[in-house]
């Protein structure tokens, strides 16, 4: 029996108390997409300190787990450099035009019923899911 | 005080990413190619990361501040709006593409090799010129 979905529910369950300990703890909505941008674009302003905390353990804790619980684990990345360049284009362009990503919009804001993180995450689901499948199975070229 | 519990919660999203498997682009590939071999783990992790949320958004409710004394977020906007339907078409069809989202791009930077940091480094790119792409829709949605 495949029993990779209790791994999954395991750590769904610790993803979403990180983002209860950052909303209760520090008032703020645990957004990937948020916390970098933010650095990135400059907008961060007065919590920049706080967002290089979160990537630091965001970074770091992997860095300690990996090797202690999932050795094995790997990301599986496509090897062709193109697809990976123009899928972090759209990633990075998406998410900080649509204010959200699978962490904002999927899990903080379903979570307070916020229609914008529904619909958000509709859309980046089936425009997923288009994708890879017309790609995939259409076209055939990755 | 601030920066431990933002240490923390970053620890546990790292944490929990890597447990769940979602820095494994097979799985999260697998879950939206319905026409493959069909993958559901992503929608337990789904599932199981709102369920601590419910709780949490509930907890905010009849308190003033978060336990470091700031506000919490203000109450969550109900317009849908042009830029929220076209960057989460975008985002969707980068992370259909890839098999990556920015919480796991980050996560497996350790692990993930040349690819990854090439991901993230694109993925930055992007994020460093999406304000000035923003600004257009929202003219354009003024103008129509």
């Amino acid at each position: 029996m495949n029993i990779e979905w209790i791994w999954g529910l395991c750590g769904g369950l610790v993803i979403g108390l990180a983002g209860a300990v950052y909303l209760l703890g520090n008032g703020r909505i645990m957004g990937a997409s948020g916390i970098l941008g933010g650095l990135v674009d400059g907008s961060a302003k007065g919590s920049m300190a706080e967002k290089l905390a979160f990537i630091a353990g965001l970074v770091g804790m992997p860095v300690l787990l990996h090797p202690l619980i999932a050795p094995e684990a790997q990301t599986h990345l496509t090897s062709n450099l193109g697809v990976v360049i123009l899928a972090g284009l759209l990633v990075g362009i998406g998410t900080r035009i649509a204010n959200g990503c699978t962490s904002g919009h999927g899990v903080c804001g379903i979570s307070r019923f916020s229609l914008r993180g529904i619909v958000a995450t509709v859309f980046y689901i089936l425009a997923g899911g288009v994708t890879l499948v017309l790609l995939r199975h259409v076209m055939g070229v990755i | 005080m601030r920066l431990i519990i933002a240490l923390i919660a970053g620890s546990l999203f790292g944490a929990g990413l890597l447990i769940s498997g979602m820095t494994d682009t097979t799985k999260v590939q697998g879950w939206l190619d319905v026409f493959g071999n069909w993958d559901p783990t992503l929608a337990f992790v789904m599932g199981g990361a709102i369920l601590p949320m419910l709780v949490a958004w509930r907890m905010t409710t009849g308190r003033q501040n978060a336990l470091t004394g700031g506000a919490f977020p203000p109450p969550a906007k109900p317009e849908v709006d042009r830029r929220l339907i076209v960057g989460s078409v975008l985002f969707g069809m980068g992370w259909g593409l890839a098999g990556l989202c920015p919480g796991p791009a980050m996560a497996s930077l350790s692990y993930g090799g040349l690819g990854g940091l090439v991901f993230l480094v694109a993925m930055a790119a992007g994020m460093f010129v999406a304000p000035p792409l923003g600004a257009q829709l929202d003219r354009a949605a003024n103008a129509a």
